[in-house]
Parts: structure tokens; sequence; C-alpha cells
């Protein structure tokens, strides 16, 4: 069976045939048949005010649910603003799709109005991408591309459609296959492999699991928790994987690198067996590499081949599905439990005090102050209406690294970060995705007063959907994070940070008709907050809080990961144990 | 020392570039490219020749078989391999070092592919060090214009080429599409 369609409807029948129920764009020339056919279609087209943003919302639907975001552009410029969008997604291994309009395939590389090499240009910014000029190619490629972003490790795959395609008449003929003989995808970790981690886990005396964003990508977070419970052994988490296993969970430590806990990195430093699942041993989390874990084995789990031996040398790679792979490994260490009976080790309690008093040693404690409010105090009081339950998009700087360090959060999928990029400007747009994604949520953008400017035109696309969400923008005056360094490492010579100029907060939201108001008093900001989560659509609350203050514990850059600056005046060098 | 890598990869628009891309990323310079189509007109394979560290070369050959487009790319460098080249070579040469120049080319299993008054064409086909030779020795006698092919590499113990099979989707239903009613 085959039915004689516009290219354009072709594509808008793949959308829909793959779920797709939302989608973040910006019309142009290129695009317009296919906005003809989205005009009395039931898929949500949600129109942002920036091609940037609309990659950044399909992130955050993407993060907030684990379905393929969707984005669209038109050709050229509207192409090239998705960009920082798709490398964000890369890095972050996000699973989106953007569809952007090409100029018709005649006037290809002939400098037409609005053309640019967008097959060229995003082919480093994609898991994979796709120039089609052939409409009989189209259907086959839009399933292709949905299937390439969700599998294995996800990621963003661009689709760029030439107009005369969008408009062509063709039959259109479902799609039962895809294939790509080239696609590799491992699921299935190694039996050998993985009966060598259960042997590492029994003989280790100072175990610790290092969790990440693979756990959350995978749906492995109730595995996570079942290995927790079998090995009793502590874990951290990277900024990707928070909510991997919930922050009240009793062996939950923190997060560990740069702005990593004093007992999280202690915990890495000193530990003799690291079972790494869904991480990279990115440079945040590892500081110096040379004396990173420098007493541990390591237990790789990362279902991309890449990812094993890229920066550390595991001694038991496991290529495979953290789902799959933990599933196995909890069964076997189930059945090794039921065979030696529970044997409490005393190497292992020892390690479980030494880190109950590193964490007692120096916590991540909120501070507060009568006179001014303090960031932390700021998180420590989002922390508490959240309630672990909300989903808070930050945006990237020192109130990422203070959200991260001290709200909980309960699940997976409700702190949404650019991590790897550290794209400002994400928080905003992020927040907007996941209040698409999950409707009935309550829904923080937290945001510094920098990367709010820089997505400052969204307000627009809360005030027109009337999104409920509360945006909180911390705001101390400067570009905090690059302040802290000028701070710390160029003798304070604060260049080209400062921003002294903030839109009062009540009149801009006022202006986009929704309400807004800013704060600077310690005793205000708890019932700022509450009047903010109450109110029925969204709420800009501008926090002025203490302009000085810097994100502890640090790891200077360079430095291993045991040597963190714990906080001003007098740098605290830690030695290791 | 230079590296060989070994790449099956499809036979597609914009494939080659993503092999290259991954080299290019890193600022390294590519000292021979060979790209052709295979048995199955769907794939080619590529040679490629570069100096790159050993840790970074595994790096990249993991990241070249992580894209969609690739089959499979192995490291030659280690393994045993036959290395091929083709060099052409023009050269003006004076009447009386003709033959001289033909006995050379002999010596190196060369053919004469054009001769003119001026000259010769010649072509050579071996390892790519005795190419070098070669050229040299041909510089010796007169001018020269040279063009080689780039490395060709075969290992002699090649991995079975495995193709992915087809997955089945979830978005072929042929049931009688509804056209949606306007919202």
């Amino acid at each position: 069976m085959s039915t004689l369609m516009s290219g354009a409807r072709m594509l808008v029948e793949c959308l829909s045939r793959e779920g797709v129920d939302c989608m973040f764009g910006y019309p142009g020339g290129v695009t317009l048949p296919f906005y003809d056919v989205l005009y009395d279609h039931h898929i949500r087209h949600v129109l942002v005010r920036h091609e940037e943003n609309a990659a950044f919302a399909a992130e955050g639907y993407a993060r907030a649910t684990g379905k393929v975001g969707v984005c669209c552009a038109t050709s050229g410029p509207g192409a090239t603003n998705l960009t920082t969008g798709l490398v964000d997604a890369m890095m972050d291994s996000i699973p989106i799709v953007a569809i952007t309009g090409q100029v018709p395939t005649k006037l290809i590389g002939s400098d037409a109005f609005q053309e640019a090499d967008t097959f060229g240009i995003t082919r480093s910014c994609t898991k994979h991408n796709y120039l089609v000029k052939r409409l009989e190619d189209l259907a086959q490629i839009v399933h292709e591309a949905f299937y390439i972003a969700a599998s294995g490790r996800p990621g963003p795959v661009l689709v760029d459609v030439t107009k005369d395609v969008l408009q062509g008449q063709g039959h259109y003929q479902p799609v039962t296959a895809i294939h790509l003989p080239g696609y590799k995808v491992f699921t299935e970790g190694h039996t050998g492999q993985i009966r060598r981690a259960l042997q590492l886990i029994g003989e280790a005396e100072r175990p610790l699991v290092y969790s990440g964003g693979g756990i959350v990508a995978a749906g492995a977070a109730a595995e996570l928790r079942e290995l927790v419970e079998l090995t009793d052994a502590p874990v951290v988490t990277t900024l990707m994987g928070l909510g991997a296993l919930g922050s009240s969970h009793p062996n939950f430590i923190s997060m560990p690198g740069m702005h990593g806990s004093y007992a999280a990195n202690m915990a890495m430093t000193n530990a003799d067996l690291l079972i790494a699942l869904g991480v990279r041993f990115d440079d945040r989390v590892t500081g110096r590499l040379a004396a990173f874990a420098p007493h541990a084995k390591v237990i790789h789990v990362d279902i991309d081949p890449a990812e094993i031996g890229k920066n550390r040398a595991p001694e038991v790679p496991i290529v495979g599905d953290v789902k799959r792979v933990l599933t196995k490994l909890n069964k076997l260490l189930a059945e090794a439990r039921s065979a030696n009976g529970e044997q409490p080790h005393a190497a292992r309690r020892a390690w479980w005090h030494q880190i109950r008093q590193w964490k007692e040693e120096h916590p991540l404690r909120a501070a507060t102050s009568p006179d001014e409010i303090k960031p932390q105090h700021l998180m420590a009081e989002i922390d508490r209406l959240c309630a672990g339950q909300a989903i808070v998009a930050s945006d990237v700087g020192q109130h990422q690294m203070w959200a991260a360090q001290l709200i909980r959060f309960h699940e997976p999928r409700l702190f949404l970060n650019s991590g790897g990029l550290g794209s400002m400007g994400f928080g905003l747009p992020a927040a907007i995705g996941a209040q698409f994604a999950c409707p009935g949520k309550l829904v923080f953008a937290i945001v510094g007063d920098g990367g709010f400017q820089m997505s400052i035109p969204e307000l627009a696309t809360i005030a027109s959907y009337q999104l409920p969400i509360k945006i909180v923008v911390m705001n101390n005056g400067f570009l905090g994070m690059v302040r802290q360094w000028q701070e710390l490492f160029y003798n304070n010579r604060l260049s080209a940070v400062t921003l002294d100029s903030f839109p009062d907060a009540e009149k801009l939201a006022g202006a986009y008709g929704f309400k807004g108001r800013t704060i600077e008093q310690p005793r205000e900001l708890a019932a700022a907050l509450e009047t903010a989560v109450n109110e029925p659509g969204p709420y800009l609350l501008n926090v002025k809080v203490s302009p000085a203050e810097c994100v502890y514990p640090m790891v200077p850059s360079g430095a291993a990961i045991n040597e963190m600056v714990l906080g001003p005046p007098n740098p605290v060098a830690v030695p290791a144990k | 020392m230079l590296q060989v890598i070994s790449v099956h990869l499809e036979n597609k628009p914009g494939a080659l570039m993503r092999v290259t891309g991954l080299l290019s990323q890193r600022g390294y310079n590519i000292e021979s490219l060979t790209v052709a189509r295979t048995l199955d007109p769907a794939l080619s394979r590529m040679t490629i020749v570069v100096d790159v560290d050993p840790v970074l070369r595994q790096q990249v050959i993991k990241q070249m078989n992580r894209l969609v487009n690739v089959l499979q790319a192995v490291d030659l460098t280690e393994c045993p391999a036959v290395m091929r080249e083709l060099v052409l070579v023009r050269i003006r040469t004076p009447q009386e070092s003709r033959t001289a120049v033909l006995k050379e080319a002999e010596i190196f299993g060369g053919r004469v592919v054009d001769s003119s008054v001026e000259g010769y064409a010649i072509e050579v086909t071996g390892a790519p060090e005795k190419l070098d030779e070669f050229v040299d020795v041909m510089g010796s006698y007169g001018e020269i214009d040279v063009t080689r092919s780039g490395t060709l590499a075969i290992a002699l113990d090649a991995k079975k080429l495995r193709l992915q099979p087809p997955v089945l989707t979830r978005t072929g239903a042929q049931e009688e599409m509804v056209i949606e009613p306007p919202v």
C-alpha cells in the first residue's frame, strides 16, 4: 500500500509514527511546506524565540523523559543557530533529532539566499547526519535518524531536507526495517568479564561505585540500587548521574570532582576498586589523571567501546548496556551471597567508618547569614520546596555547582544540566522542554544573571504558553565562575566579568504579563520562593545574593582531586592518605 | 614511523569526511589516503597513512568504528599486511641517457606507459620506500614530474567483516493513515 503525498506531509507522518507529540522550532523560507502541514496536525509545535533554544528545549524534553526530543529550523542561520544545542546533546549523550530545511537541490553550492553547508557544519556536532536530496529516501532516513538517536549511546541526529523534497509529491511506503550495516550497538556485556568483575568486587576492601549519566540513559536506576544493596558499596554520582541513586540513600556520598564533596573525592582517591558505571572519566571528575584513584582497580561498564580505556585503562572492561550488565552482575552477586552467606568484612566496615568520618569532617553545608542571602542558602531553600521530586533545569556556572551540591534528587531525570559542553543559556529553554514533557510537574529554572540574559527572549515563549516555570535568578552581579577563577588564579584582576545592569524583575516579568519580584533579604527568601511555587503561572524571582562567594570545595585545574581547596581565605591542601 | 589504518565503510556521500574528520579535528595530517569501492559496490575500502602516537591511534580507530557509516576500522601498523603503492613518473631525458633510464626502470619492475621524443612516462608499483628510491634514481637522469597513488594495504589474516543485520521497526504499520482533524 502506498499513498501519494507531499514530502512535507511524509516527514510529518514519519514524526507522528515515531510518537512525536511535541517539537520545538522556528520556521523560515525553505521549511514553509513543512509548517503548512503542521498547521492542522496533532503534533504540537512550540515556537521558541531563537533556534538555539529550540535545540536546548528538545534536550530538556529528552532529558526529562528519555524520549527523543525534536527540534526544527530553517536553512542557513536557522541551522547554524542549532549547532550549540547539537554539540551539547552530543557531549551529554542526549537523544534528539533536528530537522533542518535546505535550499532546493539545484541551488546547493550556489551561495543561494540562506544557504549554509549544514551537512558539513554539523558533521562533527552530531552522532550522525543526513542530507535528503531524493524524496524516495526521506521516510527511511527519518526513521533511521530516530533509531540512531535513541539506540546505543544516545545522541543528536540531524536531517537536512531540501525544499524540493518537501514540495515534491511521492508515494509514501511505511518503513518496516532499518538497515545500517556499520552501526554497531553493543548491549550484552561479556559474561567472562562480568564474572571477573564479580571476583574483584568480592576481593575489594574499599570498593566505590562511580556512576554517571549512563545509568540515567539506560534506565538502570533500579539495577544500581540493587547492586548497592547487594554489595553495600558507597556510591558517588557525577553531575550527569545525580538522582541515579536517590540523594537520601544511605550509601550515597555525593558528587565527586572539581566541585565535588570532600568525602566523595577522598573516597575516590582511597578506594581500592572503582565500579565505574556509565561514566567517561571526564576531566572535571578526575582532576589530574595521573593521580586519580591511584590505589584502585577499575571495572568500567559502558555501551560505547570508544570510552573504555580512553582516559583510564580498566582492569575489567565491559562493553554493554549498563542495565543488562548490572542485571547479570546482580544475579551473580546474589548467587554468591546465598552460597557463601553474609560475610561482614572488617575491612569494609573500616572503609565505611572512614567515609563517615570524611563526611563529618567537611560536610556540604549551606552557609547562611542574617545580612545577605548566601547562594548556598538559596539552594537549600529550593531543596526544601523541591523535596527531591521537582525538576530543576540549571544553567552553567556557580549556581549550577551549588545546586548540584545542595539540592537533593530522589529520582533520575530531575536535574537537567549542560554537563559536558557547559553551555550558558541552557537552563531556561531546557526548563521549557521539560515543562512540555511533564506538564503536571513543578519545574524550576535555576539560572545565573549571566546565562539568564543569554536566553532571555524565551520569557516570551514561557508567557505565550503560560508555562508555570519558576525562574530563579541567582543574581550576584558577576559572571561568577569566571570571577572566582580570576580571584583565585589571576590576582583578583576582575576582567570583563561585571554584570552591573540587570532589568527590574517585576517590571520585566510584568512586561510579559506574569509576576516577578526581586529580593535581597534573607528573611524574605523562604516566603518569596513559596509565593513563586504557589503562583499558578510563570514566576520570575530575582534573588540578589552575596556577590563575593566562591564555590568550595574546589580542585584547582591540574591538581589531584584530593588536593581540594576547602574554603577561603587560606587554601588548605589535603594530603592523600 | 608512519602507521596504516584500513577502513571498510559505506560508499555514501560524506562517509569519507566523517573518517578523516576524526584526524583533522585533532590537527593530524594525513600522509596518504586511498579510497575505492569494493566487490560490493555499496561499500568502499580506505587506506589511511598517518603519523599519530599509538595510544591516540587506538582511540581514533575506536571512534572510527563508532561511526554509523564505518563497518570496520583496523590498525595494520603491527599486523602482517602487504602494502603497495603506484607511482607515475614523467621524465624528460636527453637521447644519450634514454637506454640507461629504461634499464633503471626495469630494475624497479617499471613499465613504460608512454614514450616520446622528450622522454618517457613510467609506472612502478611496490613498497612505498622502494618507490622513494625509484623517484630519486629517475631524478638523477633529468627533469621529472611525479604522482603517487598513496599506500594501499591489505591484511594477510583479515578479520571477517560482519555486517549488522536489519532491525525491524514499529513504524511500518500498514494500516490506513488517519489524516488528523484540525486541533
